[in-house]
């Protein structure tokens, strides 16, 4: 019963928590409201996602949310020091391919997401099959220990979430 | 206290202009497309981020009752940031590029990019390989 009227407790709780922020004051209507949207709108959405990511360790996921702000925050710094005291002329940007463990498309999705907003690299393509993230590097003199960050920091810790 | 709640708020406010700042000069400094498409998508995140902390600082201090649209706005923001890199990126590719120039995609064919999607995705490619873990698990 439960499980049929929440076919996605996750995405459930997440509306809940985002109307409630949209209304920006607690009232218990809007909490009641906010209860009928996380009941509609996965049983509406569910036909289009059929197979949905199973989450291991919930848990995990702030550790994860803490350490890609950190990082964020880094790579910020990181990122301005290259633009504003790095001459052109020495700055080595490449393409690297990043070999993928992961499977699950919601995992690789996170992960190329968190490329982006991470150190100096960009995620810009998806091989056909998935197996393998193109990711463009600012400044990336030795691109095999970018892909050995994101495949230990990142990929490593997504697994554990996802699969 | 006050005093010290409003230059909090606007040394929060200076920095995540410097940041903003300092993205919108990337985009004019940096050489090419590719690398040009690196200032925004991270030196902007923690210059909106900055302004955001400010203003909830501002109605944590100042105001009756707090305001949280803003963790609502910095959620959009890291979620859509990256999609627009990635359409960029991609026009990018198509443009600038050729499949040549771009490292070798491992044991598939092609970047998802220039192969053809129609015949396989990887939404069709999931459930088989994860049909196929089962299996060897069993």
């Amino acid at each position: 019963m439960i499980r049929r009227l929440f076919p996605h407790p996750y995405l459930s709780a997440v509306l809940v928590v985002v109307w409630m922020l949209l209304v920006n004051r607690f009232a218990w209507g809007s909490l009641v409201f906010a209860i009928i949207l996380s009941i509609a709108i996965p049983a509406m959405t569910s036909p289009y996602w059929p197979d949905r990511a199973r989450l291991r360790h919930p848990g995990k996921i702030l550790a994860y949310v803490l350490l890609v702000l950190r990082d964020i925050i880094t790579a910020n710094i990181q990122v301005a020091m290259i633009v504003l005291f790095k001459p052109n002329r020495l700055l080595q940007p490449a393409w690297i391919t990043v070999p993928l463990d992961l499977r699950s498309p919601e995992a690789i999705t996170v992960l190329a997401g968190t490329i982006t907003l991470t150190p100096g690299t960009v995620s810009a393509d998806l091989s056909q099959d998935g197996h393998a993230l193109l990711v463009h590097c600012l400044h990336a003199p030795d691109p095999a220990s970018v892909i050995d960050d994101i495949k230990s920091r990142y990929e490593a810790r997504l697994k554990e979430i996802f699969e | 206290m006050d005093q010290i709640a409003e230059i909090l708020i606007s040394a929060v406010l200076v920095i995540g202009g410097i940041f903003g700042l300092v993205g919108s000069f990337g985009l004019v400094k940096l050489p090419d497309q590719m690398t040009r498409l690196h200032a925004p998508t991270k030196a902007a995140t923690l210059g909106v981020g900055g302004v955001l902390i400010a203003s909830i600082c501002w109605f944590g201090f100042f105001s009756d009752q707090g305001s949280w649209h803003e963790l609502l706005i910095t959620l959009f923001l890291f979620l859509t940031a990256p999609i627009t890199g990635l359409m960029i990126a991609k026009t990018n590719m198509h443009l600038t590029w050729r499949p040549e120039e771009l490292p070798y995609p491992g044991e598939d064919m092609h970047w998802a990019t220039y192969g053809d999607s129609a015949e396989r995705s990887l939404m069709d490619a999931v459930p088989e390989i994860d049909r196929a873990e089962r299996d060897h698990r069993e």
